[in-house]
C-alpha cells in the first residue's frame, strides 16, 4: 500500500544527501565487490582449467604412477616413492582385459626437446608423446590433415609423426600442408603423416606435441619409464564400472595384495576439478570471511546513517504520524530505505566485481563468466544487512511520540 | 450525538521530580458543524486538550468519546486510523514535508488511508483547488509563501473529508493580512458544513468562531456562544 511512497521517499532521501548516501553505498559495494570479484576469478580459472582438461575428454580417466601432487604428505615417502613403474606390458594387459571402453590408449612422455625442419628450429619446448593409436582420441586430438597413428606404425616401429597444431604452425609457413615432409628430432628424421586440429588451452602453447608410435619412442629412448593409461568409457553410466575394472586388472598384474592401497593413481576431469576445488576452498572461505567483515562494517555504517536520518527527519515522522501513519508504515519506510542503500551498494559491487573477475577471463581467453549463484548470495547478503542494521533505526523512528516529533526543531 | 464528548478528562505528565497537571477535569461536548475556539494563556492546558482531542495523546483518566467511540480503549494503530480518517490537522508551523510538492503533501493522508493512486491524485487536486492553489500544485513548500503553505496544510486537512478540522494557532506564523485570508478560508469551510476547532491565544482570531471555550490552569473557565461571529466580506 505504501510501497510506492516508500520507494519515492527512499530515493528522495538518497538524492538529497548525495555524498553521505554515496559513501554508505560504497562501503556495501566494497564488501560485495570482494566476494564477486574473487568468486568470478575463481570461476574463470575453473572454466579455463576445465577447458584445458577437455584434453581429457568426456568420460575419460588416466592412470599413472604418481598423484599430480606427489611429494605432499608424510605417507608419501614410505609408500609412493618406491612404486614400481607402470610398464608397457602391464598397459597392454589392461588394454586386453578391460571391456566397455570406447578407447583405451597407452602413452609415454618426454618434455623439452627441439624439432627442426629444413633450416627452421623450434625452441626446446616441444613434448614427445609416444602413443598407441587409441591414445589420440583419448587426448581429444582430432586429425586435421593427413592421418593418425595405426597399429602397423607401431608394429613396424615406423619413424612417423603427427604434429600438434602449434608445433606445425611454428615450423611451417601458414597454410602449408606439412604432410609428407621430413622433420628431425635429435638427429633422427621422422615423416609427418598428419596434424592435430588446434585445441587452445590455458597457457597458450599447449599444442606443441610431437606424436610418434609408442614403440618408436621405446626404441629411441628406452623402455625404462612409466607409461600412462588413458581410458575413455563408452558412457557416463559405465564410467565407474570401467574404472573399477581397470583398477582390478592393474592390481592383479602388479600383484597388489588385497587390502593394500593402489600403487598407482587415477585422474579424471572430475578428480582434477575436485583437486582444484579443494585448493580454492580455503581461498573462498577466506574471501567470505573478509567480505563478511566488510559487510559488517558497511552494516554499521548503514545503521549510523539511518540513525542520523531518523533524527534529522523527526519532524517528518511527526507529520506522517499526525496524518495517520501507523508504526508499521514508519518501520517499513525506514527499513525500505536501508535496504535500498545496501541493495544499491550490492548491485554496484556485483557489477564491478563481475568486471574485475572477467579481466582474468579475458586474459585466459575464455567467455565471460557470470556466476548467478554468487550474485544471488551477494543480493541476499545485502538484503540481510539492510534489514539487520536498519531495524533498530526504523524501530526508533516508529516509536517517536508524534507530539514531541512535531515540536522537534 | 455530539462528535466529541469529553467528561472529566485529566491529563498528568510525569516529569520525574514532579507531576504536572495539564488538564484537571475537563468536560465538554462539540456537535457537528460547530466552530469552536479554545483559548487560554500558555500553560493553561489548551495544547494538551488539543492533543487529546486530536488523538495524538490519550487522557490519564476520564472519558473521551469520538463519534461514540471511547478513545481510551484504542491502540496505537486505531488512533492512527482515527487521525487519518476523522481529523484534519492544521499547525502553526504548517508542518509540510519540505522536499515534496504541494500535491504530494496533500496526498499524504490518502496514501496512509490506502486510496489508490489515480483517485488520490484526483482528490488532492480537488482539495488544492478548493483552497485556491490550483496553479501551485507542483510547487514545493520553499517555493510558496507562508499563506500558500498554510493553504496547502488546510487542503491536506480537508482531503480525507474529516469529521473535525483541528487548527492549532493557524495564523501564528502569518502576517495579519494573510492571517485574515486563512480565517476567511475557515469561515468558508464552516459554511460548507465542516466542524472546526481552533486553538488560539489571540482574541481577534477567536472572534471568528461561534463558540469560545476559555481554559485556565487545566480547567474550563468559561464556555460561551459568540453572538456575532466576525465574518469578512468577500
Amino acid at each position: 500500500m505504501y510501497f510506492g511512497e516508500s520507494i519515492a521517499t527512499a530515493f528522495g532521501t538518497l538524492r538529497s544527501n548525495r555524498l553521505r548516501s554515496f559513501l554508505t553505498v560504497l562501503s556495501v559495494a566494497i564488501g560485495v565487490f570482494s566476494i564477486i570479484a574473487v568468486m568470478t576469478s575463481l570461476g574463470a580459472l575453473q572454466y579455463s582449467i576445465e577447458g584445458g582438461l577437455s584434453a581429457l575428454g568426456a568420460n575419460t580417466f588416466q592412470v599413472q604412477k604418481y598423484d599430480n601432487q606427489h611429494g605432499g604428505g608424510p605417507g608419501w615417502q614410505a609408500h609412493a616413492r618406491n612404486r614400481k613403474d607402470i610398464t608397457y606390458e602391464q598397459g597392454l594387459a589392461v588394454v586386453e582385459r578391460t571391456r566397455g571402453v570406447k578407447h583405451i590408449g597407452l602413452e609415454v612422455w618426454k618434455f623439452g626437446v627441439e624439432v627442426r625442419w629444413r633450416s627452421k628450429k623450434t625452441d626446446p619446448n616441444v613434448s614427445i608423446a609416444g602413443e598407441t593409436p587409441d591414445g589420440l582420441p583419448t587426448n581429444q586430438w582430432e586429425i586435421d590433415q593427413g592421418r593418425g597413428l595405426t597399429q602397423s606404425d607401431l608394429d613396424l616401429t615406423r619413424k612417423v609423426v603427427v604434429l600438434g597444431s602449434d608445433l606445425a604452425q611454428a615450423l611451417f609457413p601458414p597454410s602449408y600442408n606439412p604432410v609428407g615432409e621430413m622433420v628431425s628430432l635429435g638427429g633422427v628424421h621422422y615423416k609427418v603423416i598428419g596434424t592435430v586440429a588446434p585445441q587452445g588451452g590455458l597457457f597458450g602453447n599447449q599444442d606443441r606435441y610431437f606424436i610418434i608410435p609408442i614403440t618408436t619412442f621405446f626404441e629411441r629412448y628406452g623402455k625404462n619409464r612409466s607409461i600412462h593409461i588413458m581410458v575413455q568409457a563408452e558412457s557416463r553410466e559405465n564410467f565407474d564400472a570401467v574404472q573399477d575394472e581397470v583398477i582390478g586388472v592393474l592390481r592383479a598384474v602388479r600383484d597388489v595384495p588385497p587390502g593394500e592401497d593402489n600403487d598407482f593413481a587415477i585422474f579424471s576431469n572430475e578428480s582434477l576439478i575436485r583437486q582444484f576445488n579443494e585448493t580454492t576452498y580455503y581461498v573462498k572461505i577466506g574471501t567470505m570471511a573478509i567480505a563478511a567483515v566488510a559487510l559488517l562494517a558497511a552494516g554499521i555504517g548503514i545503521m549510523n546513517i539511518m540513525l542520523v536520518s531518523v533524527t534529522e527527519r523527526t519532524r517528518e515522522i511527526g507529520i506522517r504520524k499526525a496524518v495517520g501513519a501507523t508504526r508499521h508504515s514508519i518501520v517499513s519506510q525506514f527499513l525500505f530505505e536501508s535496504v535500498v542503500i545496501s541493495l544499491l551498494g550490492g548491485l554496484i559491487g556485483i557489477m564491478l566485481g563481475l568486471a574485475a573477475g572477467n579481466v582474468l577471463a579475458m586474459v585466459l581467453e575464455i567467455g565471460p563468466v557470470v556466476d548467478v549463484g554468487w550474485i544471488a548470495v551477494g543480493i541476499v547478503a545485502c538484503c540481510f544487512v539492510g534489514v539487520a542494521f536498519g531495524t533498530y533505526p526504523a524501530w526508533k523512528a516508529s516509536n517517536l511520540d508524534p507530539i514531541d516529533a512535531l515540536r522537534y526543531e | 450525538m455530539p462528535i466529541i464528548h469529553i467528561k472529566d478528562v485529566v491529563k498528568n505528565y510525569d516529569m520525574g521530580a514532579e507531576l504536572v497537571h495539564a488538564l484537571s477535569g475537563v468536560s465538554l461536548d462539540i456537535e457537528a458543524n460547530e466552530y469552536v475556539a479554545i483559548m487560554g494563556p500558555s500553560g493553561s492546558g489548551k495544547s494538551t486538550l488539543m492533543n487529546v482531542v486530536g488523538c495524538l495523546d490519550t487522557p490519564t483518566s476520564g472519558l473521551y468519546d469520538f463519534e461514540g467511540q471511547n478513545v481510551g480503549d484504542l491502540n496505537d494503530n486505531e488512533l492512527a486510523e482515527i487521525r487519518n480518517r476523522k481529523i484534519g490537522f492544521v499547525f502553526q508551523t504548517f508542518n509540510l514535508l519540505p522536499r515534496s510538492t504541494a500535491l504530494h503533501n496533500v496526498e499524504l493522508p490518502l496514501i496512509y488511508a490506502g486510496v489508490p493512486s489515480h483517485l488520490r491524485r484526483e482528490k488532492a487536486e480537488k482539495a488544492l483547488r478548493e483552497v485556491g492553489l490550483g496553479d501551485r500544485m507542483t510547487h514545493k513548500p520553499n517555493e510558496l509563501s507562508g499563506g500558500q503553505r498554510q493553504r496547502v496544510a488546510v487542503a491536506r486537512a480537508l482531503v480525507n473529508d474529516p469529521s473535525i478540522i483541528l487548527a492549532d494557532e493557524p495564523t501564528g506564523n502569518l502576517d495579519s493580512k494573510t492571517g485574515i485570508e486563512i480565517m476567511q478560508l475557515f469561515s468558508d469551510l464552516h459554511g460548507e458544513g465542516n466542524t472546526i476547532i481552533l486553538v488560539t491565544h489571540e482574541e481577534d482570531i477567536a472572534a471568528h468562531a461561534h463558540r469560545i471555550i476559555r481554559l485556565f490552569d487545566g480547567k474550563i473557565a468559561s464556555d460561551e456562544k459568540v453572538e456575532k461571529p466576525l465574518i469578512y466580506e468577500h
